[in-house]
């Protein structure tokens, strides 16, 4: 009988810790989209109206309506589409390159550049930028943006093509294709699994990116969350708009991270992968 | 390097051909590491050597600029509001994220989902969720005193308080990053092997002890490894803070990165903020460093 009862208490201690691991998450999104559904009356009431009764899409409204909300969508999709592109472009076959020639050692680089600041980039680039009349235009953002962007996917795509089996690309190299067609024809195909998981994980980091935009942009070529802390905080100081744009921005990103949940787990289990 | 592995009848030129061929695919990304990442590196360092700001002409110092930085009250004070925020979130987001392993690690009904939401807030945008830990922890409307009044406590000032405005702060820190630490001990506690379990069991070992004498031990290299990275990450936090205090009240919880992202871009002392960051990569690198020399020497005992 208290075998039975020390169990069924194990049990529920289990359960309440992970209630209690969970319930942070959970509780501060519910909190965003509560706060976005509330009208201004009730987000400032006190004690705090929980649920929004009845749910009204006025924020959202006003925040398409008051502010370039799609100008900086679409800065934010060419930015950080264009800087995942082009790190795809260079970083896919550099982590080929790299696996096959077991040069770790460029692998470490990427890891210094990971513990730098994301700050001391900025500097010279705004002087270069500065230098160059490309402050506030968006190809300066592109270009910056390839901090995050490279050292992901050639971090990613170099441990990814390592676990790649090798006998098909050496008999097509037997067969006399060149290096160049046996990346194209052969590794490749295989690996698309694993760009795909490089390319969201880069195009999210880039995508959360703040600093960048807040230095380098411009008036008309802020990214999303440049645009919802300048704007916003700025202009405006009601809370409903407020939590309305922060879920518009994030909500992308989270449901990448719903996709590709299972890969994020294996992917960032080694902790490498993070850009900032 | 170690040598790609080929079949022995091949001839030297045919391995050295291909090794060149193999350095063509990675050209392009050293050119590109080079322009945005090792470029910067070297400027910088050229840069703290000179006193200029942005619009007029650059006069060289020597190190004029590290002294000005060591001799100010303020960049001290940065100093210590970034030890104390980062000693906080290595430690907390390590003890919750290695609880939260364990937990993950244990087979149950929807594990998958629940960890899937679990991770969430580590990929959310900072900036976004910044905005609503603002909201929360709004001493007079913010749910986050309203939350206390339930339990019994009385409200407290958060981000508006000089004392409580780092702790604060770290609070939106591990909520932000526990995650990563879970992920990274989930991967050391797969890799476990199950026999010493099995004859501890046997002796009548409790839950505890298992975890204690057994588990611990041997996914400590792996917390370790979340030890460095959160440490590097704890000491480099930049858009959280920015968003909720901007460093404030006052100068409370201005961090080496705050004053730095200050002196760069808002009083445009480019030799200055230079010299900043200099200084502020020898302790990132010196505390990973440290750190790494840990864990060797714990591998020996």
């Amino acid at each position: 009988m208290s075998a039975v009862l020390r169990r069924l208490l194990r049990k529920a201690g289990f359960w309440l810790s992970v209630a209690i691991i969970v319930s942070p998450a959970i509780l501060v999104f519910l909190w965003m989209l509560s706060l976005s559904l509330k009208n201004e009356i009730d987000n400032l009431a006190y004690p705090p109206v929980l649920i929004p009764n009845p749910p009204t899409f006025v924020n959202f409204v006003q925040v398409f309506e008051q502010n370039s909300i799609g100008r900086y969508l679409w800065n934010s999709i060419v930015v950080s589409g264009g800087a995942t592109m082009l790190a795809l472009l260079i970083g896919v076959p550099a982590g080929f390159g790299i696996a096959r020639l077991g040069a770790r050692r460029l692998v470490i680089l990427i890891l210094i550049a990971r513990m730098t600041p994301a700050l001391s980039f900025l500097i010279p680039l705004f002087a270069v930028f500065q230098f160059l009349r490309l402050n506030n235009t968006l190809t300066a953002l592109v270009i910056t943006h390839l901090v995050i962007t490279v050292p992901i996917i050639v971090y990613f795509m170099a441990g990814y093509f390592e676990t790649l089996p090798r006998e098909l690309e050496e008999a097509a190299l037997i067969d006399g294709a060149s290096v160049w067609k046996t990346f194209l024809y052969v590794a490749l195909p295989l690996a698309r699994p694993g760009i795909v998981v490089g390319t969201i994980l880069a195009f999210i980091f880039s995508w959360n990116n703040f600093v960048f935009g807040a230095v380098l942009a411009g008036r008309e070529t802020r990214t999303l969350p440049v645009a919802v802390y300048n704007v916003l905080t700025f202009e405006q100081l009601a809370w409903g708009p407020l939590a309305a744009a922060a879920i518009i921005v994030t909500l992308p990103v989270l449901l990448l991270t719903i996709v590709i949940q299972k890969e994020i787990v294996v992917g960032l289990t080694h902790g490498g992968v993070k850009g900032g | 390097m170690s040598t790609a592995a080929t079949p022995p009848a091949r001839g030297a030129a045919f391995l050295a051909r291909r090794r060149r061929n193999y350095f063509l695919f990675i050209a392009p990304a050293l050119v590109v590491v080079g322009a945005v990442i090792i470029f910067p590196w070297l400027y910088t360092i050229w840069m703290s050597a000179f006193d200029w700001t942005i619009g007029s002409t650059a006069h060289y110092v020597g190190l004029g600029n590290y002294e000005k930085i060591f001799t100010s009250r303020r960049f001290g004070e940065a100093v210590l509001h970034t030890f104390y925020f980062t000693a906080l979130a290595v430690i907390a987001p390590l003890v919750i994220g290695t609880w939260a392993a364990m937990v993950f690690h244990r087979e149950f009904p929807f594990r998958g989902v629940l960890r899937g939401v679990f991770i969430m807030p580590m990929m959310a945008t900072p900036v976004a969720v910044a905005l609503v830990w603002t909201m929360m922890f709004h001493p007079q409307q913010g749910v986050l005193n309203y939350l206390l009044s339930l339990v019994g406590l009385p409200p407290s000032l958060w981000v508006y308080s000089p004392t409580l405005v780092i702790p604060s702060l770290v609070l939106v820190e591990v909520w932000h990053w526990t995650p990563l630490v879970m992920l990274i001990v989930l991967g050391g506690l797969a890799a476990l092997p199950t026999e010493p379990y099995e004859s501890a069991r046997l002796d009548g070992a409790t839950e505890w002890q298992l975890f204690r004498y057994i588990t611990l031990p041997l996914v400590a290299p792996f917390i370790l490894v979340a030890a460095v990275i959160r440490t590097i990450d704890a000491l480099k936090a930049f858009d959280t803070i920015y968003v909720i205090t901007g460093g404030g009240p006052g100068t409370a919880s201005e961090t080496i990165n705050l004053f730095l992202y200050l002196q760069a871009f808002s009083f445009y002392n480019i030799g200055t903020a230079s010299a900043v960051v200099v200084v502020f990569f020898v302790i990132v690198l010196a505390m990973a460093l440290l750190l790494l020399y840990v864990r060797e020497k714990t591998k020996w005992t």
